[in-house]
């Protein structure tokens, strides 16, 4: 604790981030810049994610990250154990328990309450970004609404496919106005983003980017009205914990091309199995 | 130099800040809900809350309008020792600080431009009390309606149809805070008071 200032950033820092935070509260869906810092892990790994958690985090929160659902893996418990280091806060693996979750491509099932924050990792903050690699382009097409050739891009989806292929950072616009990229979660997760009780708060740390969504604020996931937004799922229940209404990874389990589905979840999955729901390759005679 | 210029800030300014940064936070996300905000004890006339606010978003990089009384010799020496913000007018302040009659008219203040509505100035309004709900808010960060106390209505109105562009408040008062971003719509007019119950709804 003490070979750190709390939270490991200064305090001039802090406040040009945490500026930057209620000016992205105030205009949600917009992509405030901020002067990302160079942070003690590489960019990819979260460092926009870490630097807002870094910003609004107190001593008596309690911090939950997850990373593709799961608290376990290196991502994971190594920002955990940064922010157990550096600000001394308590961390948690269960989604009731945090009061601020850092999360990398995933919202956790279990729904969020208003004493919550949710905090993104996010990569590439500008959903026009592959259809217009000019940032002084994509900022004048934000500028004038000018969304047509997100449309453009959702329609040749369908031409070639058939369907919306997009599965992962489908675009979404926010109370009619900005689109936004809700950063590379699942298109499962979009319907939650909308009407959520806890403040979202993304942080793309090599693009220099902030945006927020503050609670209850209407976000549509863009569609057609021939071909509605729908929120897809692998059709299995989990093999572990046998939910259905939860998003699963599909795992390769052997040489023989064996698979199986799980939760991305971890918390949510390891709670329902403590609850004595099992799944069928976990002794269970079958999935519900 | 005086004592009250040296006294007053953050006793431990990582802490406290943090904290402060929470309740303006929420007050921000959550329109019409009121925040306890403490650790800061600025020179007359700032209260507490305007001298926390201060001192948790202020520094070098932000230039500060001080608008009637609050622009004393005591408030600027404090400021300026505390954050080292600049000081300047209403047209090209990032904070701007006053009671709502110092600070009208809002046609000076930045709004942002539209490429970049963020570089808009945020407006620290002292309030004699935020306990009289007199408007009805809709909008992000509001479940269905959401009612705060607001010195006048059609200045807020105009503010928030210029969406993306406009100004955001800070409501201070005493140790409270509240706030108004531009996503707010702000519906009606309504003398009547009522209860902070369904002004937090």
């Amino acid at each position: 604790m003490i070979e750190y200032n709390f939270a490991y950033l200064d305090e001039q820092t802090k406040r040009m981030i945490r500026r930057a935070i209620l000016k992205g509260l105030a205009i949600p869906g917009y992509q405030v810049p901020f002067a990302s810092r160079e942070m003690p892990m590489p960019y990819g790994w979260g460092t926009g994610g870490v630097q807002v958690s870094a910003a609004v985090l107190t001593p008596d929160d309690t911090f939950k990250v997850i990373d593709q659902g799961a608290d376990d893996t290196t991502n994971a418990v190594s920002i955990r154990t940064f922010f157990e280091r550096t600000a001394g806060v308590q961390t948690t693996t269960a989604t009731q328990e945090a009061t601020v979750i850092q999360t990398r491509h995933r919202i956790p099932e279990e729904p969020l309450n208003d004493g919550q924050i949710l905090v993104y990792q996010v990569p590439i903050p500008e959903p026009l970004r592959f259809l217009e690699p000019r940032e002084s382009e994509t900022r004048k097409m934000h500028s004038l609404e000018e969304y047509g050739l997100m449309h453009v891009k959702l329609y040749e989806d369908i031409s070639r496919h058939g369907h919306i292929a997009t599965s992962y950072a489908y675009p979404v616009k926010v109370e009619g106005r900005y689109v936004m990229d809700p950063s590379p979660i699942p298109k499962f997760d979009n319907p939650k983003l909308g009407d959520m009780a806890a403040i979202q708060l993304f942080g793309a740390g090599r693009e220099q980017r902030i945006y927020a969504l503050p609670p209850y604020t209407q976000v549509t996931s863009l569609d057609f009205e021939d071909h509605p937004f729908e929120a897809s799922k692998a059709d299995h229940g989990c093999g572990m914990c046998a939910a259905t209404d939860s998003y699963l990874d599909e795992l390769i389990i052997d040489d023989t091309g064996g698979r199986m589905f799980v939760c991305s979840d971890t918390d949510y999955c390891e709670a329902r199995q403590a609850a004595g729901h099992i799944g069928k390759d976990n002794g269970g005679k079958d999935a519900a | 130099m005086q004592a009250e210029t040296l006294s007053g800030g953050f006793a431990d300014p990582s802490l406290h800040s943090a904290h402060a940064f929470r309740s303006v936070m929420e007050a921000m996300a959550r329109p019409g809900t009121l925040q306890d905000i403490s650790g800061a004890a600025p020179p007359a006339p700032l209260s507490p809350a305007a001298g926390a606010v201060l001192l948790t978003l202020c520094d070098t990089e932000t230039p500060v309008y001080l608008a009637g009384d609050a622009d004393t010799d005591a408030v600027r020496a404090w400021l300026a020792f505390h954050t080292g913000a600049p000081m300047t007018g209403p047209s090209h302040c990032t904070f701007a600080l006053g009671t709502w009659d110092a600070l009208t008219p809002l046609e000076t203040y930045p709004i942002g431009t539209a490429e970049y509505p963020d570089r808009s100035a945020t407006l620290i309004v002292e309030c004699p009390t935020l306990d009289a709900p007199s408007a009805t808010l809709k909008g992000p960060g509001i479940k269905e309606s959401a009612m705060l106390s607001l010195p006048e209505h059609d200045a807020f109105v105009k503010n928030s149809a210029l969406f993306p562009l406009g100004l955001d408040f800070i409501f201070t008062s005493g140790s409270r805070v509240a706030a108004l971003p531009r996503s707010t719509e702000v519906l009606c007019a309504d003398s009547k008071p009522l209860s902070r119950e369904e002004g937090s709804a």
